[in-house]
């Protein structure tokens, strides 16, 4: 039953940018948790990530012998569950920082709207493979993606999580452009976007939530809060320079002026330790993983398949180009993490999962189904 | 329609590839620009960490009694404080400071010690209102104490200082506990909230929202440019219902007494007056009370801290005859013209249950019993009803639960019941146990705001209020667009009909008016007063005994009691008094009742107003 080539066909490559990427990220987190804080509680969040990543790298290998094929059939079975635990959130969800994200299953707690992500993408290209045209789209078949959309956004907007329901808009967005709709039906499309907006700003949105979007797109509007992280974060990254202040050297991580400097601001320790030759190190190593992906796209031999790799590359590329925009001011603050650098269980599930599947759909390319 | 074919998607792809490859270089742009375009000038930022947060403090609201007498306001305090990263050699300048200021060195580093593990780049307050000498040396000796400043915080002034605290109350500092677990909105370390009183109760709106400002810093700390400043909001000013003039007037009257005095106004459950005697200085809280002070408070036997008023559970004595007397006059145990005849003494069993008047009060009717306060009558009364119809009838007329006024801690009191007593000591309850109770002895408890909300819905016809403490609220500037009325609260009705009432009230009204009235001695000219007293017995004696009561110590005394409403028609005022160790109802409590009723229907033009010390 198992196929030798399989093996042959392993994609070492992948592996290869994925370790790369993953040290660089375990250094970082190291001096993340560790500098101005010796030893104590922060060394346990880098032995936690350590096991994070381990535990799901092996999971990712024992699932490479399922043929992707497979998941086509059990997408929206995956999907159904995932929009249940997304509703048992709301319902009895840990309120952190004001906002229901995590639930808690036994010792372990993590977010439903991380697995959301990877399940939205099965479905969807689960749901193209089948009606995909070089002509492109008719607006009937946008009906099904729209609806499938709808419903976790929905849900993580009522967490409230704007950053992550925006991701998961931006995913099904370009994966629908990817398989390409009629022209006509883009451009109504695109009409009604533009047009919803101000309606829903003028007739839907109270005061005080103009307000928060308002604070969300120009943080300055928050000086003590987002503005100030934003400040903070452009100093560590600017003060950086061209070499680094080096390893376990950075002052603004230290002083814990940036309260998610693990999650999320991860970056600006990176940027201030290793200065822009490390940057451009890691956006090296990320453009590569991106490639890697769409080539993963480009040989696979069958449109569910070469649908998937693509919307996965193209995940992992808006939480790269989001969390980066993010913390050097380019983009509104919002919790999305750096994928397989930032701290956090459910976000290195997610993209190691991610990974795996390229792994999978990759490994099988040769395969005739 | 055409299926596509590879070349397509590998056109689509590309477009992809593009997308990302320019979205990178944006990227990879902005890194050049923040790291070496403006590189220097983060670099020279990130030296001292020179953008910093200075938080502005919100100014709490102030406290006022019902006509705008202010009773709380704020002034300022100069505090001192510290920034550990700027203060370099730390040791060296904590030694300078206590040396200039007098402020021991284990104070200091006591508080350098806790605020190492918020933050070396927040100020610590080292302490809080310094005075003006120890202010100058600071000021003066600017350069050799680097890091070290002071700055103007808002600080509390308990304008009346004993007067009213328990009902007013105080603020303590924010422990850590409770700024991890998120209790209080917008509150940093060294912050006070409210800890007592209505500082407590309403602490969400006399706390505002704090401010800030976002700093720039030399390396030294000074300040060198403001870059964005967010304005703090103020709390809300608040308007007790008390009256401040019938609150001290009370308050003097309880000089020296042990006690509570509860004044509501029956027509919407307004505290007019509320004290608990003795009481304390508000002031000595402001900025920490010191331990001598604080253990001088709670080891006192008399209980400062306590608020009598809403904490003090007593034997409601006689006052629960208005009770037995609406249970036995609702359930038909007794009807207008039930007589009893009281030889003195009332035979249960083989025991003997005596009446307060040893040779008796001779034929008594309801009317007559809640008059003379006849023992006899309500034993027997209390006999037909029982033990459990006596306590379904109480907790009807809002004993023995909370009256929900709004101030933390309240006590509900006890009014028992025979499931109760199994519960509690695992026996039966016995017969002559409700003789006891149905003259408000036994078991039963009360708190004096429970007696006040209750004699004030007999006066107003049946209307049980929930106390209320705030009258309205108005913004920190005085507006007056932004005065906001705080509504009345109905909790129920009394559980009596109208000839019930009309009944009770008669004889409440010849407690005091009529000739043979055990409190006919605090009669008010031109007024009608109806009450009634009460003598709670704290240690069990024989009846023969009591008169010899004096030779007792203090502590063994009886706690009097009155409770009234007046004018007796249309009453403006309803008035609890338990007065600890006082003996008799008639002769302690009813006369501070009387001078509390006077003063009020002075300060409401029902009485002409007398000269001050002639009363």
């Amino acid at each position: 039953m198992f196929d030798r080539r399989l093996i042959e066909n392993f994609d070492w490559g992948l592996i290869l940018i994925t370790c790369l990427i993953g040290m660089v990220g375990l250094c970082v987190l190291y001096s993340a948790v560790n500098a101005g804080e010796p030893g104590g509680a922060m060394h346990l969040l880098f032995q936690k990530q350590m096991i994070w990543i381990g535990g799901s790298f092996t999971i990712v290998l024992f699932s490479l012998s399922i043929p992707y094929k497979l998941f086509d059939r059990g997408s929206f079975a995956a999907y159904i569950i995932c929009i249940g635990l997304l509703v048992a959130v709301l319902l009895f969800g840990k309120y952190v920082g004001g906002s229901r994200r995590w639930l808690a299953l036994g010792p372990i707690t993590m977010q439903p709207s991380e697995l959301m992500k990877l399940s939205l993408i099965f479905v969807l290209a689960s749901s193209y493979s089948g009606v995909i045209s070089e002509s492109g789209l008719a607006f009937k078949y946008l009906i099904k993606p729209v609806l499938l959309l709808f419903f976790p956004f929905l849900l993580i907007i009522l967490q409230p999580d704007l950053g992550t329901a925006l991701l998961l808009l931006f995913i099904a967005t370009s994966m629908t452009l990817f398989v390409k709709v009629k022209k006509n039906v883009f451009f109504s499309c695109l009409i009604v976007a533009i047009s919803a907006v101000p309606l829903a700003w003028m007739f839907v949105l109270k005061e005080y939530q103009k307000g928060r979007v308002l604070t969300f797109l120009d943080p300055n509007r928050d000086p003590l809060g987002a503005g100030y992280h934003i400040i903070q974060s452009k100093i560590a990254i600017g003060s950086g320079m061209l070499y680094g202040k080096g390893f376990l050297k950075g002052t603004q991580n230290a002083l814990a002026f940036l309260p998610e400097h693990h999650t999320d601001f991860i970056l600006s320790v990176l940027a201030e330790e290793w200065g822009l030759i490390g940057c451009c190190v890691l956006l090296f190593l990320y453009f590569m993983l991106l490639l890697w992906g769409l080539n993963i796209s480009y040989c696979c031999r069958d449109m569910f398949g070469s649908i998937l790799a693509f919307g996965i590359t193209i995940m992992i590329f808006w939480q790269i180009f989001i969390n980066i925009g993010m913390v050097m001011g380019l983009m509104p603050v919002v919790g999305v993490p750096l994928p397989l650098i930032s701290y956090g269980g459910s976000s290195v599930v997610t993209n190691m999962i991610g990974i795996g599947v390229l792994l999978n759909i990759s490994m099988r390319r040769f395969v005739v189904v | 329609m055409k299926n596509p074919d590879r070349e397509w998607i590998k056109k689509r792809l590309m477009n992809a590839a593009i997308i990302i490859l320019a979205a990178f270089s944006v990227l990879l742009l902005r890194f050049v620009y923040l790291q070496i375009v403006e590189g220097d000038e983060y670099r020279r930022l990130s030296e001292n960490n020179c953008i910093r947060l200075q938080s502005v403090p919100a100014p709490r609201g102030m406290i006022y009694d019902r006509n705008g007498t202010l009773l709380v306001d704020n002034i300022p305090s100069f505090d001192l404080k510290i920034v550990l990263q700027d203060a370099e050699p730390v040791d060296e300048t904590i030694a300078k400071l206590a040396e200039f200021t007098g402020i021991t060195l284990e104070e200091l580093m006591e508080r350098v010690d806790a605020g190492k593990k918020v933050s070396i780049y927040k100020p610590i307050v080292l302490k809080k209102n310094i005075t003006r000498d120890q202010l100058a040396v600071v000021e003066s000796h600017g350069f050799d104490l680097p890091g070290v400043r002071v700055e103007i915080e808002p600080m509390r002034n308990y304008i009346y200082k004993k007067s009213a605290a328990h009902l007013i109350g105080y603020l303590g500092e924010v422990n850590p506990q409770e700024i991890e677990n998120n209790i209080y909105s917008d509150v940093r370390a060294g912050d006070s909230i409210g800890r007592y009183g209505a500082e407590r109760a309403f602490e969400y709106m006399l706390h505002g929202k704090i401010g800030g400002k976002q700093i720039e810093v030399d390396a030294s700390g000074r300040l060198v440019r403001v870059i964005n400043t967010v304005e703090p909001i103020p709390g809300k000013n608040i308007f007790l219902t008390i009256d401040a003039t019938l609150q001290q007037k009370t308050e003097s009257i309880m000089e020296g007494q042990t006690g509570a005095v509860v004044a509501i106004d029956p027509s919407n459950g307004d505290v007019l007056a509320m004290v608990s005697s003795p009481s304390f200085d508000l002031n000595d809280f402001i900025g920490g009370i010191s331990s001598e002070k604080w253990k001088a408070l709670i080891s006192d036997p008399n209980k400062p801290m306590s608020n009598k008023a809403i904490q003090g559970e007593y034997p409601p004595a006689s006052t629960y005859k208005i009770v037995t007397a609406i249970a036995a006059l609702e359930e038909g145990a007794v009807g207008i013209n039930t007589n009893y005849f009281c030889p003195g003494y009332y035979k249960y069993g083989n025991r003997t249950y005596r009446c307060w008047k040893k040779w008796g009060h001779g034929r008594v009717d309801i009317v007559s019993a809640l008059e003379k306060s006849c023992d006899v009558y309500f034993y027997r009364s209390g006999e037909a009803l029982g033990v459990d119809t006596l306590a379904k009838y109480a907790n009807g007329c809002g004993l023995g639960k909370l009256t929900h006024i709004e101030l933390v801690n309240e006590r509900s009191g006890l009014i028992p019941t025979a499931a109760w007593k199994k519960r509690r000591f695992g026996n039966s309850w016995q017969g002559g146990e409700t003789l006891s109770i149905a003259i408000g002895q036994g078991f039963n408890l009360v708190t004096p705001l429970q007696m006040a909300m209750f004699i004030a819905a007999i006066g107003n016809n049946g209307t049980i209020y929930r106390p209320k403490i705030l009258k309205f609220t108005q913004d920190y500037n005085g507006s007056l667009e932004s005065r906001l009325e705080i509504k009345n609260e109905i909790l129920g009705t009394l559980p009596a009909g109208k000839e019930t009432l009309k009944l009770v009230k008669e004889g409440l009204l010849n407690v005091v008016e009529s000739e043979d009235g055990t409190a006919k001695r605090i009669r008010i000219e031109g007024i009608d007063i109806a009450g009634k007293t009460g003598t709670a017995q704290v240690f069990s004696l024989k009846k023969s005994d009591r008169d010899s009561n004096r030779k007792f110590a203090r502590h063994l005394r009886d706690h009097a009691w009155f409770v009234c409403y007046a004018p007796a028609q249309n009453p403006v005022i309803a008035v609890s008094v338990i007065i600890e160790h006082g003996e008799h109802g008639s002769t302690a409590a009813a006369p501070v009742a009387s001078d509390v009723l006077r003063t009020w229907l002075q300060i409401k033009g029902i009485l002409p107003s007398v000269k001050v010390g002639t009363m």
